[in-house]
């Protein structure tokens, strides 16, 4: 059985979803080594509601890595009282989901069960309904579903991305779902995008635009794309970051030989200094709690990551050792950090306990940059490249499980996973 | 059970082929120009502006200049306008500072002339961070420039960061243009 686990690793699992212009295409690579056996049966009832769906429960469950998805095409079981569990033992299935989705009017309604194949248990019963155009939504739920009854953690496949596509002088702020799919461009303009934040309630999205005259700082909403300017001062104004209530943001104004983060309310109002350095601060990241800053500052003569309390005061160093370190994101949990190390010439993911200061990098290294935890935790999300295209990519945050997600036109760039809604 | 794997993702290869495509082509807003359309929405109007009232705005073309002003004279030093730094330097190097000098007393002569500075920076780093290094090159010329005569209303100091590369090329020989600040004058 383990030599067969074995084989597997190195096995690329080619998910492309849809055959669209601009769509993500999926790659895995390196599935964990105990990856749990379960099989999806296509739910009953509406035959292509059903297809759509089993498709998405299954391409989210595979991408963890953590299961082996088995299929079984010969049975057809839709509820409990229709499954033989000694045939799905035979198949080492430890786990399987059965089904019947129900159209009716506009809504499509999912009724399933998560079965436990060597207990002969029912683990989990639950619905899950929506409009009928939402079929893929309906499937992220579900995935979401058995994701979080086999593993104890909450799923992030309902969740959201954002990310810069650059098409030659084309930027586009581009919002998706978590496995790339269902884009929506916010915004497309002939002038750089750069660093965009979503807010904790997943309503806006904070950004760099450079269509003006210089960088200046915006707030979009994600359903009405109106905006506002919050930052525009003389000089660069970048960097934006949200606390976690949503009441103010940090930003990086640049000026007059320095470049200082600043606290302002999402209105563009009461803005104020909180650094006091004479040299480069910026990329700030607000703790979960709200109170403590990381940011990146040269002011020990390289950029490494500094945190200081939100309401002003000492700065102190968190990084040490050979290399540059950027960008840094606090976990969901606030107890470690992710982050980009520099070192030789190339650019690695890491990751740091706040409290240890232990220091690991969780991928091989080349042009990686830029992470962001998902809302679990689990997952880092990081700009790549691949072909001399930007590409975006996650790693699992314990750096066993890869994936690699291409947009067909223009390069994928700064990716920030949303929060869970 | 490997077989059964591939199939798997095969089924969803063809699969895909059916699903519908996004309308990934057409984006819900194209919102043209900076601050015209943000006022135009009805959204809140930047309060956080200290800027001045130059129009400094970006030249898409260069700047033609009458033929008996320096700036039209090929041979002039006032020709040279980009000056070059090493990995995460700010600082003007000595080379350049003659350089800067000259374009000071050619702005202290002609009060009427606008100069906007274009910081930029090489890929290697954060955006950000060096958003923040071309920043800090674009002030650190314009620093020099009012110490030489020029005053503050004459010139204005912008970063691109990493964001608009002169070459785009990965490795040092591309990355030595792009590690620069340009002297962009405006009529």
């Amino acid at each position: 059985m383990l030599a067969w686990i074995r084989n597997v690793i190195g096995v690329l699992l080619i998910v492309q979803a849809a055959s669209a212009s601009a769509v993500l295409n999926i790659e895995i690579i390196g599935a964990g080594e105990h990856q749990i056996p379960v099989a999806v049966v296509p739910f009953g009832g509406d035959a292509k509601a059903s297809q759509a769906i089993n498709e998405v429960v299954v391409a989210d469950l595979a991408r963890t890595g953590l299961f082996r998805l088995i299929d079984v095409t010969d049975k057809t079981p839709h509820d409990v009282r229709e499954v033989n569990f000694v045939d799905w033992q035979k198949h080492n299935v430890e786990a399987l989901a059965v089904g019947t989705v129900t159209l009716e009017g506009k809504r499509v309604e999912v009724k399933f069960q998560l079965l436990d194949a060597v207990k002969q248990a029912v683990l989990d019963s639950q619905g899950v309904s929506s409009s009928e155009g939402k079929l893929r939504a309906v499937g992220h739920r579900v995935a979401d579903l058995i994701y979080e009854k086999m593993t104890g953690n909450k799923g992030v496949f309902s969740t959201r991305i954002a990310y810069v596509n650059r098409q030659g002088k084309k930027f586009s702020l581009v919002v998706a779902d978590s496995d790339g799919q269902n884009e929506q461009a916010l915004l497309t303009q002939n002038a750089p995008i750069m660093s965009p934040a979503w807010s904790s309630d997943g309503s806006k999205i904070a950004y760099v635009s450079f269509a003006g005259a210089h960088a200046v700082v915006y707030i979009q909403s994600v359903y009405s794309n109106q905006r506002t300017v919050i930052a525009d001062s003389r000089g660069s104004n970048s960097a934006p970051a949200w606390s976690p209530d949503g009441k103010q943001l940090a930003v990086v104004i640049g000026r007059e030989g320095s470049s200082q983060i600043y606290l302002v309310t999402p209105e563009g109002k009461d803005m104020r200094r909180i650094t006091t350095g004479g040299g480069i601060d910026t990329e700030p990241n607000f703790s979960p709690d709200g109170q403590s800053l990381l940011f990146t500052s040269d002011r020990g003569g390289t950029p490494q990551i500094y945190q200081m309390p939100v309401a002003g005061g000492t700065a102190k160093r968190i990084t040490f050792g050979a290399g540059n370190n950027y960008s840094p994101r606090y976990s969901p949990d606030g107890k470690s950090f992710v982050f980009t190390h520099q070192a030789k010439g190339k650019f690695y993911i890491a990751k740091q306990d706040i409290q240890s200061g232990q220091m690991e990098l969780i991928t091989g290294g080349g042009w990686e940059k830029k992470p962001s935890f998902s809302p679990n935790g689990k997952v880092v999300m990081y700009a790549s490249e691949l072909g001399g295209r930007g590409i975006l990519a996650t790693v699992s945050s314990d750096g066993r499980v890869k994936q690699k997600m291409s947009t067909t036109n223009g390069d994928a760039r700064e990716p920030i996973w949303g929060p869970r809604l | 059970m490997k077989k059964i794997i591939v199939g798997l993702a095969l089924m969803s290869l063809l699969a895909a082929c059916t699903t519908p495509k996004p309308k990934v082509d057409e984006p819900a807003a194209q919102i043209p120009d900076a601050s015209a359309s943000v006022n135009d929405t009805g959204a809140v109007t930047p309060t956080a502006t200290d800027s001045t009232t130059l129009d400094l705005t970006e030249a898409d073309t260069p700047v033609k200049f009458d033929p008996n002003d320096p700036l039209s004279d090929p041979n002039s030093i006032l020709a040279k306008r980009s000056v070059y730094y090493a990995v995460d330097i700010y600082a003007v190097a000595d080379a350049d500072e003659p350089l800067v000098q000259a374009h000071a007393k050619y702005l202290s002569q002609h009060p009427e002339r606008r100069l906007r500075l274009e910081g930029n920076s090489d890929e290697q780093g954060s955006n950000e961070y060096n958003l923040a290094l071309g920043q800090r090159r674009a002030d650190a010329v314009k620093k020099m420039l009012l110490l030489g005569g020029a005053k503050d209303n004459q010139v204005e100091a912008f970063s691109y960061g990493e964001e608009k590369p002169k070459a785009e090329e990965r490795g040092e020989s591309a990355w030595s243009q792009n590690r620069r600040t340009d002297f962009n004058y405006r009529k």
